[in-house]
């Protein structure tokens, strides 16, 4: 049952960070509510005032196709996002993770910075943007700075956001071109238990791993990369037994480094052991992709 | 113009209270409504539209579903003061003078539901798939309906219902 709040509705960021800084703990930022409003309803927050963004301008997607640079506004919806012509068609990986994203109904309503903002552990957002080196954007508080994923989901529902700040956008790099890149995760209804991605930059000439970037999420506090999977990878032949090996050496590297938690989902042996096997299936899923001719 | 009942909390001073006005299925609907009331505590109790069922609370289980300006929203977990401007639909608005929408007809044709908790929900969310795809493929029907759980199990009539609903639409 939710409890009754008094509602902000400011119209700009410098308003917004007014209220929050005045009224400190007593306030938390409201947008799509999917997150929020559930934790409310079942008496783990309570906070006696709601200061409502959604009248800040802070919607919408924009591609710079010179930087190579997709930029989302804070209150985007998930479903926004992934009917986007644009992230469907350069940012693929984005796109699928999107429409695989809770339910239709959450989609419609939850936000991209809400769900940053909430760090809910169990996001599959923030473990995709770690993979495209994506940035945040922070207004409020003593003006604006930019955070990379990492500096901003930092553990289970913290984030560096100060009292008085608030996500304006996320800026997010397309991938070098001929990239593949993929996420698979496993799930029981709503919320996945683990989830890891994979991108893999092809050579030059096509045959090895320029770069890799591997990230899991779900499992543990917060989502992170994997350096000891992405060293394994880099140099390692895209296809053939020596693909094999270095992707199970990435598997073991993410198996050691995802610091999984025992819950209702799964015990940590299980998940880490998940780990393992979705990291090699993302990286297959990535390789494949290279091969179809890759980027996003 | 409907009025809606359950003002009581209205003049408690302590309960901040927003004005709206909606058009709920084809009526317009002024109201002050508290500003943590839910969409589907609104719909329920203040306007007696009682297709929306309360079930997982939790956005779970789309027994709640209703579409506001057109998508499908968990109305469990929804403030009923963002509906304000909007236009809102709930299984109660379909018929259309005593015929059934078609989307309803089809599921009564294949003998869609067993108990019937869940079924406005799944006909909400088959408007709104219809709408967005309107000859979805199987693939399709599945991501839009895995997010609405039958709890008697019955998923393989309201799979041919949407299909025949998309043939009828």
């Amino acid at each position: 049952m939710l409890q009754p709040f008094h509602l902000h509705e400011p119209a700009t960021v410098d308003e917004a960070s007014g209220i929050l800084r005045r009224l400190g703990d007593e306030a938390r930022i409201y947008a799509g509510g999917t997150e929020l409003l559930l934790a409310m309803k079942q008496g783990l927050l309570r906070y006696p005032h709601l200061v409502n963004i959604k009248r800040i301008p802070l919607e919408g997607i924009s591609f710079d196709e010179t930087a190579g640079r997709l930029r989302i506004g804070a209150t985007t919806t998930h479903r926004a996002v992934e009917r986007s012509e644009v992230v469907g068609g350069r940012f693929p990986m984005l796109a699928s993770m999107e429409r695989h994203l809770a339910n239709v109904r959450v989609r419609a309503v939850g936000t991209i910075g809400g769900n940053l903002s909430f760090a809910e552990p169990h996001s599959d957002l923030a473990s995709v943007l770690l993979l495209y080196n994506a940035t945040a954007t922070i207004g409020g508080g003593s003006g604006r700075r930019t955070a990379g994923i990492p500096d901003l989901v930092v553990d289970a529902y913290t984030t560096t956001l100060a009292a008085d700040e608030l996500l304006i956008e996320v800026e997010v790099p397309a991938l070098p071109r001929g990239a593949g890149a993929a996420y698979r995760k496993f799930a029981f209804f709503e919320r996945p238990s683990v989830g890891v991605g994979a991108v893999l930059v092809p050579s030059a000439a096509g045959d090895t791993v320029e770069e890799a970037r591997v990230a899991v999420g779900c499992v543990g506090p917060a989502p992170r990369r994997v350096a000891d999977a992405e060293t394994a990878l880099k140099g390692a032949p895209l296809r053939g037994t020596a693909f094999e090996r270095a992707t199970a050496e990435a598997a073991a590297a993410v198996r050691r480094a995802c610091d999984p938690v025992d819950d209702l989902y799964g015990s940590a042996e299980y998940k880490r052991h998940l780990a393992g096997v979705f990291t090699q299936r993302a990286l297959v899923a990535a390789r494949d992709h290279v091969a179809a001719g890759g980027s996003g | 113009m409907i009025r809606p009942a359950g003002a009581a909390e209205i003049g408690d001073a302590s309960v901040e209270t927003v004005a709206i006005e909606a058009e709920i299925n084809r009526r317009r609907v002024r109201a002050a409504v508290p500003t943590h009331r839910t969409l589907l505590d609104f719909l329920r109790d203040g306007l007696s539209l009682t297709a929306a069922k309360r079930a997982c609370d939790v956005q779970v289980c789309g027994a709640c579903t209703v579409l506001v300006d057109g998508l499908p929203v968990s109305a469990c977990t929804y403030l009923a003061f963002e509906i304000n401007g909007k236009t809102v639909e709930t299984c109660e608005g379909l018929a259309r003078d005593g015929a059934l929408h078609p989307i309803q007809q089809a599921f009564v044709d294949a003998g869609a539901l067993q108990c019937g908790y869940c079924t406005p929900g799944m006909i909400m969310i088959t408007k709104a798939l219809l709408a967005d795809h309107p000859r979805p493929s199987v693939q399709q029907i599945k991501d839009y309906l895995h997010g609405n759980l039958c709890r008697c199990t019955g998923y393989k009539k309201i799979l041919d219902a949407v299909l025949a609903a998309a043939e009828t639409e």
